[in-house]
């Protein structure tokens, strides 16, 4: 039933006797933990549109001075595409029930995510040792600002996801675990999004 | 899981749903001190603010010493004046008021009121406690740094809140900034557990329309402090990288004492949108829960259900969405185009529409109703008048024309002092001497009640009537000190003293009040259950005090709404949520 419906009924007509809501426990068809999830991204994703809100406010003023934009950071989307589609692949071999797949998909996701995090402190300090430091221009603090606050919402991500790997070598079946992988793959999937928009800003700044 | 098939006698069996996961503490640690249950936490996070909350009411009675009897007590400075006034309203907003309603009555009320054994993440909600009492003690400890906390006003704009020359400006303000962050990640594993526990764990019958409107409340008070909390957690991250490494998020190009600092182009009016952003759904995070709440003692002192339970629902979406979009109104002097100005007045005036339809429908809810003037009763009748007051001296203040005039006078403190400070508070008492009985099976005593109650309710008005002339009359807010200023008359003076005692009688009210609390929780007068025959599921626990789980053996199935009072044909006054249809006496 719809939200709107819901919000239009009239509870001091109802008639007590009618089975009104009593099949449910809670109404949403959806797992807890995606309900869950989905706030959490929208209270995030808050996070991230007014930080580029003020990006793109400062960004047409003539003392900005756009960053360079080095090789690495393609790189460094390249890995995070490929840890993104790896964790698709795991929450695929889920509902197809091959745990080493799900194993495998996982694992890779999660490399492939660890590997972005020290590409991008790579980034952080070939540009560091260019003498573009946070301090010195806004456009550079942005920058640093927006991924960090990207990295380190991957490294939370990375807890999650370390916790469903302790489960798998501990011996959990498909079922037990399937959930997590699921979450975990929503969530990079989202954090993809938000590197490519914030990786699009920097490019066209 | 069951499709709740009613028998011959249309009686649904005892639910037989899926329990959901249940931690059973072993040890006097993980029952009391790391619970994991939300009754619990809900103690200690009620604790925890209503102790920080009285350091922030002893800051007002310093700040009223200053005001009242300027040069009188060398102990305060003008430094310590502004610490006092910054850490008075950083405390009340978010460290009292915010934790005490959704930390606080959340966590105890939401389970109970929706039929369920407990939050759905109880781990993560126990971590949201002890999160929150992290950046309380990191709060508490800047009043102790080299330079004392925070002297920056409650707002901390920068450039002022980090510059040289404001108390507090590195340790103080570092760690206000801090702890904010700390409270914000504290506050939405919290709340997360709110929102979620409210749409997956109500019980069978528990519709959404079925719902107490405290719950309504608490729940869309917590998705706006889900959507507002991160413009001032980026302003806090900003604010403290500008301090700490030198970047220019807020900071423009500034000369201080002669040498040019190394900020260049920074926007001081970015930190102000993002922290109204945040700042104006705040007043609805702290009063939505206190509309709910309002909405369900007066209806069950007034043996009458509430009226316009749908439009009330509404009322509380519609101002929540609204909300978002009337920040810069606290902005009009910051010298924005009169467009926006136009703009953002307008939305705060259609704002005023759903707030004062509800309190209509307080009004006619109370009306011919059965009213019993309880104590709870008499705190949520003034709640009504003191809102009412706020709300209109803020339909002033949101007209561009008028706004700018009042603009950093009393008079703007008298505003939101009763509108979001006196009118939530009294929301609080009534909370608590309405459900005390509920937490520990007995009354709060009745004669120290009334005392507490009309000289908190009368002491308020006579504080804040006077406040409002004199911000009329041009006294400046934030002021250490007046002195003779040709526009302000010599009886300004004579107000601020009268002002000052009245702040320290309600003050000593207080005192009164949480003695009672102490007192009673060991004497006072056994309540039995559910005391105030209410309807809702919170009262038709197995035991009372509810016990681990709430609800014994088996979970209640929900019936009717919760506004079952005085049905016409039925014996008694009031059916409970949970009562089912053939155990309904009637009237003969």
């Amino acid at each position: 039933m719809g939200i709107f419906t819901e919000l239009t009924k009239k509870p001091w007509l109802a008639d007590p006797s009618a089975d009104e809501g009593l099949n449910i426990q809670g109404t949403s068809f959806l797992p807890t933990g995606k309900v869950a999830l989905r706030f959490l991204l929208c209270t995030i994703s808050v996070i991230f549109i007014l930080t580029i809100i003020g990006y793109a406010d400062r960004m047409y003023f003539p003392t900005w001075k756009p960053m360079p934009e080095p090789w690495m950071l393609w790189i460094n989307t390249a890995l995070l595409i490929a840890s993104s589609v790896a964790m698709q692949w795991a929450t695929k071999s889920c509902r197809r029930n091959i745990l080493t797949s799900v194993r495998d998909g996982l694992l890779i996701g999660g490399i492939l995510s660890f590997a972005f995090i020290i590409g991008q402190l790579y980034v952080w300090e070939q540009l560091a040792g260019l003498g573009y430091y946070a301090s010195l221009n806004m456009a550079n603090g942005f920058f640093y600002l927006l991924t960090a606050l990207h990295g380190l919402h991957l490294l939370g991500g990375l807890v999650a996801w370390g916790r469903s790997v302790y489960k798998l070598l501990r011996g959990a079946s498909v079922v037990d675990i399937r959930l997590s992988v699921e979450l975990c793959t929503t969530y990079w999937h989202y954090l993809l999004i938000i590197w490519l928009i914030l990786f699009g800003l920097l490019l066209i700044s | 899981m069951s499709e709740g098939i009613m028998d011959e006698t249309g009686v649904v069996p005892p639910a037989e749903t899926e329990e959901v996961y249940l931690y059973h503490a072993k040890s006097f640690w993980t029952k009391w001190v790391f619970s994991q249950d939300a009754k619990i936490i809900s103690i200690q996070y009620s604790a925890t603010a209503i102790l920080i909350g009285l350091v922030g009411l002893v800051l007002s009675w310093l700040m009223r010493l200053q005001l009242g009897f300027p040069e009188t007590f060398s102990f305060i400075s003008p430094e310590s004046y502004y610490q006092y006034v910054t850490m008075h309203g950083m405390i009340m907003v978010i460290y009292l008021l915010t934790a005490l309603f959704l930390g606080g009555f959340g966590n105890y009320l939401i389970p109970l009121m929706v039929g369920a054994r407990d939050m759905v993440f109880p781990y993560l909600n126990m971590l949201s406690y002890w999160t929150y009492l992290l950046a309380v003690l990191i709060l508490a400890a800047s009043f102790f740094v080299p330079g004392g906390a925070s002297g920056a006003g409650w707002t901390l704009y920068p450039p002022q809140s980090i510059l040289e020359g404001t108390p507090g400006s590195f340790w103080g303000i570092i760690l206000m900034l801090v702890s904010l962050v700390i409270f914000i990640i504290g506050f939405t594993m919290g709340g997360l557990n709110y929102v979620v526990t409210v749409l997956q764990a109500r019980t069978r019958g528990m519709t959404l329309m079925r719902m107490p409107l405290t719950v309504w409340g608490i729940f869309v008070a917590t998705i706006l402090a889900l959507l507002a909390f991160p413009a001032l957690f980026v302003a806090g991250i900003m604010s403290m990288l500008d301090k700490l490494i030198g970047t220019s998020f807020f900071m423009p190009e500034i000369i201080q004492a002669g040498e040019l600092l190394g900020h260049e182009s920074g926007s001081p009016l970015l930190f102000q949108h993002l922290f109204w952003f945040f700042g104006h759904p705040e007043v609805y995070i702290v009063a939505l829960p206190a509309f709910g709440v309002v909405s369900d003692i007066i209806s069950t002192h007034a043996r009458k259900n509430i009226f316009g339970y749908r439009m009330m629902v509404w009322a509380i979406v519609i101002i929540g969405g609204l909300s978002f979009i009337v920040w810069a109104h606290h902005m009009y002097v910051s010298g924005m185009n009169p467009y926006f100005g136009f703009f953002f007045a307008t939305t705060t005036l259609i704002i005023a529409v759903p707030t004062a339809l509800k309190l209509y429908n307080w009004v006619l809810t109370l009306w011919k109703g059965n009213i019993h003037l309880t104590i709870p009763m008499l705190f949520c009748i003034a709640f009504i008048l003191t809102f009412l007051n706020g709300g209109i001296t803020g339909l002033f203040l949101g007209n561009v024309a008028v706004d700018i005039p009042l603009s950093d006078t009393l008079f703007v403190v008298a505003h939101f002092h009763m509108v979001m400070g006196i009118a939530p508070v009294l929301v609080i008492f009534a909370a608590i001497y309405h459900w005390f009985p509920l937490m520990t099976g007995r009354y709060l005593h009745e004669g120290w009640g009334q005392f507490h109650f009309w000289v908190t309710f009368l002491g308020s008005y006579l504080i804040y009537f006077p406040m409002h002339y004199l911000g009329f009359v041009g006294v400046p807010r934030r002021y250490f000190e007046i002195g003779e200023t040709s526009f302000i008359p010599p009886s300004a003076a004579t107000l601020n003293e009268f002002i000052t005692i009245m702040v320290l009688i309600v003050g000593f009210a207080q005192v009164v009040f949480i003695a009672n609390i102490l007192i009673s929780i060991f004497k006072g007068k056994l309540s039995g259950e559910n005391p105030w025959k209410a309807t809702t599921l919170e009262w038709q626990g197995a035991t009372t005090p509810p016990g681990h789980g709430n609800f014994g053996d088996e979970l209640p199935v929900v019936y009717r709404w919760a506004y079952a009072y005085s049905v016409p044909g039925v014996e008694a006054d009031y059916v409970p949520q949970n009562l089912a249809p053939d155990k309904v006496k009637k009237s003969s």
